[in-house]
């Protein structure tokens, strides 16, 4: 173009929305500020009731313990048993087991998205795995691997490996086939393709796999440690129970559900710091 | 010199196995065309007539079942540098800023990282997205997607441009801007261009040459010489007062207006 008057005339450019957007964004934050005030209420409420409740309802303190009682279960548990070591036992299983499950999942969906004959060789297993309950492996695992951490490792990594690989596996199959013509017309490798086209494409896909697989990795974990071993809040847990410690159940569980929330914060952080380029997610995407 | 040459060109697809009551599609049959280096040539033709499948096969993408394709006297046997393709969709990848969509043609053939950067910033400029650099696809409005699109294509330098409806996605201004962009580009650096379209005053308004094809399987049925002058000038050429008995023209040879007429 010789000038660049007539592009100016047209309405060919990026809308500006500079004032409704202010108007919308005030909003937004007065209808946010009155949600974060109701949370908080629902909050003390729910924690009030725990407090007050049972006893109120006539529920016996080893059915249901008061909130105060299992705080101070927890700081006894702290103390005396060591109850920062299982956690961070069991944080690292978790970990581990979440870090492999991904990536074997990955990398297995990644391959069988890009050949035909691996997926359909391998599909009748993966559907029959996909479909037996994972943590059914559990008691086998200890059966082989013995009381130690093996087991709720491996219970994790084939709890997390199937969302992760199904997810990963339609969404490479669903690359927008004009997307490859593109890179074929300026005749890009197989590899090319890949790492330019398939994986970023993917990368959602992989990213909600994630999502789904830490709060399963904790599931995985905690049943594997329920089963054997004497180390890990599955194991806590297990222990309190024989007990009749109620508390002490309580404790663990809500630990065991702190990690897994973590779990879930730190992949969405993740996701958010690669999926940059993606338009703004609507806030309490977290919770979803 | 021939740029594009279609030779006798038939593209048959066979019936997909297993699905019942396909039996396979003539697309297009005994199809030969020349394209002369710096010419524009626009191709119009019913829905379904096998035009894009023409382009398909001179961008090396789909391969003729008979006859062959030259481009610059050498036959097509696959993607080649020597033409590019711009399609409706844009085709920006959305996890690319528009500098890295432009950027893609070029990182794909490994040149130089500086170099590239450099050339992708004379393009953006050219083609009025210099603001929009470091912005994403889903951040600009179609046409400036377009030009990006654009951009992209003309930054692989190529002898001969393919355009399958290029701008029928874009609302009626932009499409205008556009094809004076478009048209201004081709003109200056004499490329050659092969242009699909539906739009029959933009076959007009851009090209030397327009071709009629028929209903499936598609043949070549009518060659109609534009002579209008100020092809680089598209949006003055489509005010001239031969527009609008040529479009007549196409109209009664694409039976558009007929009763019988099925979309």
């Amino acid at each position: 173009m010789a000038d660049g008057a007539p592009l100016a005339a047209t309405p060919d450019r990026a809308p500006e929305r500079a004032p409704a957007e202010s108007v919308r964004q005030s909003l937004a934050t007065a209808v946010q500020r009155r949600e974060i005030w109701l949370s908080a209420l629902a909050l003390v409420a729910f924690l009030a009731g725990w407090e007050w409740g049972p006893p109120l309802l006539g529920i016996a303190p080893y059915n249901i313990p008061r909130l105060s009682a299992v705080f101070e279960e927890g700081i006894h548990m702290w103390v005396n048993g060591e109850l920062l070591r299982h956690t961070l036992i069991t944080c690292f299983e978790v970990i581990v087991g979440f870090g492999l499950g991904c990536l074997m999942g990955a990398v297995m969906g990644y391959a069988l998205g890009m050949s035909r004959l691996m997926e359909v060789v391998a599909s009748p297993y993966i559907l029959a795995l996909q479909i037996a309950p994972k943590v059914a492996f559990a008691p086998l695992f200890v059966m082989w691997f013995g009381y130690n951490i093996t087991p709720r490792i491996l219970t994790a990594i084939l709890i997390v490996f199937f969302p992760v690989l199904i997810n990963v596996l339609t969404s490479v199959r669903s690359v927008d086939p004009s997307m490859i013509d593109l890179a074929r017309l300026f005749k890009a490798t197989r590899a090319q393709i890949f790492w330019k086209i398939e994986f970023p494409w993917s990368l959602p896909a992989l990213f909600s796999g994630l999502r789904i697989g830490a709060t399963l990795a904790v599931i995985g974990v905690t049943v594997a440690e329920l089963v054997g071993g004497n180390v890990g809040l599955g194991a806590e847990l297990a222990k309190a129970e024989g007990g009749a410690n109620t508390a002490g159940v309580f404790v663990t569980i809500i630990l065991l559900t702190v990690i897994g929330i973590l779990a879930y914060v730190l992949v969405i952080l993740a996701e958010r710091a690669v999926l940059r380029y993606a338009p703004q997610r609507p806030a309490g995407e977290i919770a979803g | 010199m021939l740029r594009l040459s279609f030779k006798d060109v038939s593209r048959f697809f066979p019936p997909v196995r297993g699905r019942t009551g396909s039996e396979g599609v003539l697309a297009v049959e005994d199809v030969s065309i020349d394209i002369e280096d710096g010419e524009v040539v626009a191709l119009i033709g019913p829905s379904g007539c096998g035009k894009s499948t023409l382009l398909n096969l001179a961008s090396g993408l789909d391969r003729p079942s008979r006859g062959e394709i030259f481009v610059d006297g050498e036959p097509v046997s696959g993607p080649n540098e020597h033409v590019a393709f711009m399609l409706q969709k844009d085709l920006l990848l959305p996890w690319r800023t528009i500098r890295k969509n432009v950027e893609f043609g070029q990182e794909i053939r490994r040149m130089d990282a500086a170099q590239r950067e450099e050339r992708a910033q004379k393009f953006l400029h050219r083609y009025h997205l210099d603001g929009f650099a470091n912005h994403y696809p889903h951040e600009l409005s179609g046409g400036m997607r377009q030009r990006a699109a654009l951009a992209r294509t003309m930054m692989m330098d190529p002898d001969v441009l393919l355009l399958d409806e290029p701008f029928s996605a874009l609302d009626a201004q932009t499409k205008m801007v556009l094809q004076q962009d478009l048209a201004q580009t081709v003109a200056e650096e004499k490329k050659t261009a092969f242009l699909i379209t539906h739009d029959l005053v933009e076959a007009l308004a851009l090209s030397d040459r327009v071709l009629v094809m028929s209903r499936r399987p598609g043949r070549i049925i009518e060659e109609i010489p534009v002579d209008i002058p100020g092809r680089d000038e598209p949006m003055k050429r489509r005010q001239h007062e031969k527009i609008g008995p040529m479009t007549a023209r196409l109209m009664s040879l694409l039976d558009i207006g007929k009763v019988e007429q099925t979309v």
